[in-house]
């Protein structure tokens, strides 16, 4: 079925011709639904692992070296053997606040195939020995709730959930939750004070996973909607199937968006660690190229936290480990280009703006830091920056994230660019997303800043005389 | 100013009774708050306190939090452009000043008939479908300003009931899950010990390795 050309009921995909683990149904227009669910091999997965032990099914996870898609890559089998032995109860919850700036999949994961992660959600639930699972879908989402709240009425209709799942003894309920508004909810331990109740604000580490203590101070697993959203195919055809795909250390296919300036912006599903950034962004299967008549400035790899690259970056795979190693990070699969028609000072302005508007306000470095940061970038673009003001985001970006920025990776850790534990002076790494921007800029078109700050000069130069 | 009235206080029990602890209900149940009024009342912030038991000030902690909620009456179609590094990149700022002018507002605006709140937002995922804006969070993609104009007729015109709700209408996501197919929601203390389905399975939750 695959036209190499846009499906019109998922905005954006594009339906090309490699392998396909997690979009194979989004060609369907009723995708969402159980009976085609159930028609291409829906719940088979579920099925399978019902056959064997919960501990068999975490093995064959982990022996999948499955990757976290949120943005940090932990892979998802080791995460979840955090969990400490017999503190029951264990629960559940799966990240579907997408909301970091170029990141456009999980949404669609979330209305085209519902099914397909109450799936995930199931089996993660047999494989730890637990009894409720919280789904949070970003409170914008007003679809993917819907679809969800519809899939999951006919899954415990069906028997696939709830009570006796399939016919068996193995009972689980999945909540579907819903947020208000907070890109912050997108981090762990923030989506976890808003399932309680609370403000949106990220909790103080260590513990630096949930496992150990998460919701309602119960070990919690959280994993984000991609990840889960492969464990039916994987139950399907196993763990060695899975690791045809990709490369070894990171097996199986990744989404991404490519927005920006590109021919053909879209969604993709490609295999993991193989395709190069170049094929992504010049591809005939993905973007065909930058827009006609322009040329590559620069791009930005993983979202809009992540460190910025350029043309000399295009040859590089997409693994956490090469992207991690030159600087960067894949973070949640979204490549934003821009050609040489962008003003950096005024793109960089746009993402730090973004997250001081985000910032929950608990860590003073975030909340005043990136404030000022989006404030002296602000005056820049305006014309009023002053000469020292490039010293100044620097000296500023220092505070929040103490250290070369970012600090290049090793290339023998899965979690490549995050340093770890995290070198900032705040809690979470919203705060330090700020500098990304700024530092990359400042590094690669100083000449930009300079020239707006310059102008500025001559301005009050011929003002004076 | 108005308490959840008698469907919509079945609703906030139904939808409490699916968490073990009531208080994580509390997004929900404002949202529920909004959909009745159009906007999160202080009425309905003390109500949703006495349901959960907490404090009107704790429900207020939490709701100011979140962009979504509103506190005071705002259109009756909230439009949000996004104007993040995707959008702005594909011309989010030209469609920004497309929208105000026709709606005659400036961002975070009322038109002066209460039909239309201009808001500008952050990324909304559907960064690839630049640039786009969201009515009531119904998605509109690759909008034009020819786009955005007819929109807006079709709004006032009424054609859009069907897919764009009232703002603060709830998604449709209430469920219909009979009792009795429900695993059962108890809070963590009444849960120390395995799942009863896990006990029966032996003791190898954590695999082999």
């Amino acid at each position: 079925m695959a036209t190499n050309a846009y499906v019109a009921h998922a905005p954006g995909y594009v339906d090309n011709d490699g392998p396909k683990i997690i979009t194979g149904r989004f060609g369907y227009e009723d995708s969402h639904t159980l009976a085609r669910f159930e028609a291409t091999g829906g719940y088979q997965g579920l099925r399978r692992a019902l056959t064997m032990t919960p501990g068999a099914v975490h093995d064959e996870v982990r022996a999948a070296v499955l990757l976290g898609r949120g943005g940090a890559g932990f892979p998802a089998g080791v995460k979840w053997g955090f969990l400490p032995p017999g503190r029951y109860p264990y629960y559940l919850v799966v990240n579907g606040d997408e909301s970091e700036p170029g990141t456009y999949k999980d949404r669609l994961l979330m209305e085209r195939d519902p099914h397909q992660l109450i799936e995930g959600c199931l089996i993660t639930c047999y494989a730890l020995g637990l009894s409720q699972c919280f789904l949070y879908v970003r409170g914008e989402m007003a679809l993917a709730q819907e679809r969800i709240a519809r899939a999951l009425d006919e899954a415990y209709a069906a028997g696939y959930a709830g009570r006796d799942v399939g016919g068996t003894d193995f009972s689980v309920d999945v909540v579907l939750t819903w947020g208000a508004g907070a890109y912050i909810v997108g981090e762990e331990t923030a989506l976890i004070e808003s399932l309680e109740g609370h403000r949106g604000m990220p909790r103080l580490k260590p513990p630096y996973f949930p496992a150990a203590i998460g919701l309602y101070g119960q070990p919690t697993i959280v994993n984000n909607v991609e990840t889960l959203s492969n464990l039916g195919w994987i139950m399907v055809n196993g763990a060695d199937a899975y690791r045809r795909y990709g490369s070894d250390s990171s097996p199986g296919t990744r989404m991404f968006a490519v927005s920006g300036h590109v021919r053909r912006p879209g969604v993709y599903e490609l295999e993991h660690g193989v395709t190069t950034f170049s094929e992504l962004l010049y591809g005939d299967s993905f973007a065909q190229g930058i827009r006609a008549g322009h040329e590559l400035k620069a791009f930005i790899p993983g979202g809009g936290s992540a460190p910025w690259f350029f043309g000399e970056h295009l040859d590089l795979a997409l693994e956490a480990r090469p992207v991690g190693a030159a600087g960067s990070m894949l973070g949640s699969g979204a490549v934003v280009v821009m050609d040489e028609t962008t003003d950096a000072v005024e793109a960089a302005l746009r993402l730090v703006r973004f997250f001081a508007r985000e910032s929950c306000g608990k860590c003073t470095p975030c909340r005043e830091g990136v404030a000022w940061l989006a404030r002296i970038l602000q005056r820049i673009v305006d014309g009023r920056g002053r000469p020292s003001d490039i010293d100044l985001l620097l000296d500023i970006s220092d505070n929040i994230s103490p250290g070369p920025y970012p600090v290049a990776a090793q290339a023998t850790r899965a979690l490549a660019a995050v340093p770890f534990p995290p070198r900032q002076t705040t809690i979470c790494p919203l705060g330090p997303s700020a500098v990304a921007p700024i530092v990359s800029t400042i590094r690669r078109f100083r000449s930009e800043y300079e020239a707006k700050i310059t102008r500025r000069d001559s301005i009050a130069v011929r003002a004076a005389s | 100013m108005s308490r959840l009235d008698a469907d919509n206080e079945a609703r906030a029990r139904r939808i409490m009774a699916r968490y073990p602890r009531p208080r994580s209900a509390l997004i929900p149940l404002l949202h529920l708050a909004q959909a009745q009024d159009g906007y999160v009342t202080s009425e309905a912030m003390r109500h949703i306190a006495e349901l959960i038991g907490i404090t009107p000030a704790e429900v207020a902690g939490t709701a100011t939090f979140y962009e979504m909620f509103k506190f005071h009456p705002v259109g009756r179609y909230l439009v949000n452009v996004c104007t993040n590094i995707s959008c702005w990149l594909m011309g989010a700022d030209d469609l920004v000043a497309h929208a105000g002018a026709t709606l005659g507002v400036s961002p975070g605006g009322t038109t002066a008939d209460g039909m239309f709140t201009l808001e500008t937002v952050e990324c909304m995922a559907a960064c690839t479908e630049a640039p786009c804006l969201a009515v009531n969070y119904r998605y509109r993609l690759r909008v034009t300003p020819e786009d955005f104009d007819r929109l807006v007729a079709a709004i006032r015109a009424g054609e859009t009931a069907e897919e764009i709700p009232l703002h603060g209408s709830l998604a449709r996501v209430d469920q219909s899950i009979p009792e009795d197919r429900m695993a059962g929601v108890v809070p963590p203390e009444a849960a120390r010990a395995a799942p009863v389905w896990l006990a029966a399975r032996g003791s190898d939750l954590q695999g082999e390795s």
